[in-house]
């Protein structure tokens, strides 16, 4: 593979000024794009010939509940002629809409359909915005960091109506919800050393 | 059902009336492998339109990670495309490795390498035979059953599991293998390929195997990369890209082994690839067993790995490591990261947020089956309907895993 800093140079100047930030970190490159220029940077991505991202292999959501923008949407590019991986970032909250990129991946539909249905982060433009992975007619978004485990409903066949009904969720037992903020610090601390340690000699 | 679409209407010039139909295939369906139900609007026996629904086996697997251990999220993966499990595990395991820093010891890579190639042939019986069971023909899949027995087995000496194995371990692996296991794995690589030798004899050149899925469901270089394909069906479509090769993980680097290539996209091509790819696999399963150092199976690192068990009875400090790396579980750095495998079906993908506790942050899935079935409607328009199964059947579908 291609040494990565070099790479990185090459992605930003593809960008131009739709990038906010960038990092790489242990040899994967991350940019931060403006939220309204998405589209435009997968495309640039994808035409810029020396890049070639010409696979879009996942998007998915990540939820913040602590920041001002609570979302992120990562995307994943492949480019199978320079074999390099790129994570193009946006942030956004759950009224703002990130621009589809449907219109430059096919592969997107789906993916933007399950970060929809799993966050709620809506999708400008997108052509078929349904639920995908959740039951019909399903409330809420469950990988919301608020969305508890054990979700709201839970669902049971009832022989007296003949059908299946939603009710709200009864616990037999509470949940139990273990803490680990023990004094026990040693490990974290330890796996930190070690990795400061190792960073200089890969 | 049936729904008529009276706007659609075609009127020909003997009076008769040409209605398009909308039916609902699956989800209890056999050749729907699994609960996939789809859409299909039809003109005649041609499909115009497939949307698939999706999701009916969905089990929230991404959230549950969030609420359970590092370890403790190992088994999951097994049931995401639990026709090969312990390929699923592989790309988690790397994951937390890249998170944590740490390497196994070459031993544990080699046996990992082992097992997935193992995987592989694991899942290419599979879905070769249950590809033949959709187009029609039973015999190869009772065949094929037979020999996944037996790798099952292989499973079970090492894990204690046929099937949810939870063997691979972050830092290597659980145990190591078991007394005369290496000798009957290299005894059954020698004999396996009569097997596909058998498998070939009876379908290559077969007259009805060929008419239903030479030339069906062509996916060209173009759709298979602007679809997000990975692995066999993008190889299919004429694309050499394979991440054991072009990236590298455990010991992949140092395995002698070709890359099979299709030239045509079709279903046909599709079954070849997967069936090339058995020898290639087995060309690695006897590179790992030759090649195979003495040593540890799992990193030394107590603060990963917990101590054996005779070392428990001995050391206070073994107790306290086994008891805490079982309650609480190890700790992993601040930090994020997108590890990708060659898993048996194609490109599978962890993309990984830690963010210095126990528990993992964020954890998505990046499955290999849910990019492949979205082009279905595409791929599918202009087929009739039986080579819509045989079309779904060549894409190697999971529901564990497209659902997650």
């Amino acid at each position: 593979m291609l040494p990565i800093d070099n790479f990185r140079e090459e992605v930003l100047r593809a960008l131009g000024s739709s990038v906010l930030q960038s990092a790489v970190e242990g040899g994967e490159l991350t940019v931060f794009v403006a939220r309204t220029r998405i589209a435009e940077a997968l495309q640039r991505l994808r035409d810029d010939p020396a890049l070639a991202m010409s696979q879009l292999m996942d998007i998915c959501g990540a939820d913040y509940p602590g920041r001002p923008e609570r979302f992120e949407v990562v995307y994943h590019l492949l480019s199978v002629g320079r074999n390099a991986r790129v994570r193009v970032k946006v942030r956004t909250d759950e009224h703002t809409p990130v621009p589809t990129v449907t219109g430059i991946f096919k592969s997107a539909v789906w993916y933007e359909r399950e970060t929809w249905d799993m966050f709620g982060i809506p999708f400008a433009n997108h052509p078929d915005l349904r639920r995908i992975l959740t039951d019909y007619g399903f409330e809420g978004h469950p990988l919301r960091k608020d969305f508890p485990l054990t979700g709201f409903v839970e669902v049971r066949y009832d022989p007296e109506q003949k059908r299946v009904v939603y009710e709200p969720v009864k616990f037999q037992q509470d949940y139990r919800v273990f803490d680990f903020k023990s004094p026990w610090e040693g490990m974290t601390a330890v796996q930190l050393e070690r990795e400061n340690g190792e960073e200089g000699g890969q | 059902m049936t729904y008529a679409f009276p706007e659609r209407e075609e009127v020909l010039e003997n009076g008769k009336k040409v209605v398009p139909f909308t039916v609902n295939f699956g989800p209890q369906h056999p050749s729907a492998h699994g609960v996939l139900r789809m859409i299909l609007e039809m003109d005649g026996e041609v499909v115009e339109r497939a949307d698939p629904h999706i999701g009916l086996l969905h089990r929230g697997t991404e959230k549950l990670i969030e609420h359970k251990t590092y370890l403790q999220s190992v088994p999951y993966f097994d049931r995401l495309d639990y026709v090969t499990p312990i390929g699923q595990e592989h790309v988690f395991v790397l994951a937390v490795e890249k998170l944590l820093g740490i390497k196994p010891p070459p031993r544990g890579q080699y046996i990992r390498v082992l097992f997935a190639e193992i995987t592989r042939i694991l899942n290419h019986i599979f879905s070769i035979t249950m590809f033949c069971n959709d187009l029609g023909a039973v015999t190869p899949s009772l065949w094929g059953f037979e020999q996944r027995e037996i790798l099952m087995e292989f499973y079970e000496r090492v894990s204690g599991a046929r099937f949810h194995a939870n063997y691979f371990r972050p830092g290597g692996v659980h145990r190591d293998l078991p007394e005369g296991l290496a000798e009957d794995i290299a005894a059954w690589a020698e004999a396996f390929p009569k097997f596909i030798d058998d498998l070939e004899t009876l379908l290559n050149q077969n007259r009805i195997f060929k008419q239903r899925a030479v030339d069906i469901g062509i996916v060209t270089k173009e759709q298979a990369l602007e679809w997000g394909f990975s692995g066999p069906m993008l190889r299919a479509s004429g694309v050499a890209w394979d991440l054991r090769k072009a990236q590298p993980y455990d010991v992949y680097d140092k395995m002698d082994f070709d890359v099979p290539v299709g030239k045509t996209g079709d279903c046909y091509a599709r079954y070849l690839v997967r069936l090339y790819e058995m020898r290639e696999s087995l060309r690695i399963i006897k590179q790992c067993l030759k090649e195979m150092p003495e040593g540890p199976v799992i990193t030394e690192d107590r603060k990963v790995a917990p101590p054996q068990r005779e070392e428990i009875g001995k050391s206070m400090e073994a107790l306290i490591h086994h008891f805490k790396l079982y309650s609480e579980g190890f700790h992993v750095p601040a930090g994020e990261t997108y590890t990708a495998v060659e898993s048996p079906k194609g490109e599978l993908g962890v993309y990984l947020v830690a963010d210095g506790s126990n528990k993992p942050y964020r954890c998505h899935i990046r499955a290999t089956g849910f990019a492949h079935l979205q082009s279905i409607g595409e791929i599918c328009r202009g087929h009739m309907l039986a080579d819509m199964v045989a079309i779904l059947g060549s894409f190697d579908l999971v529901f564990g895993e497209v659902d997650r």
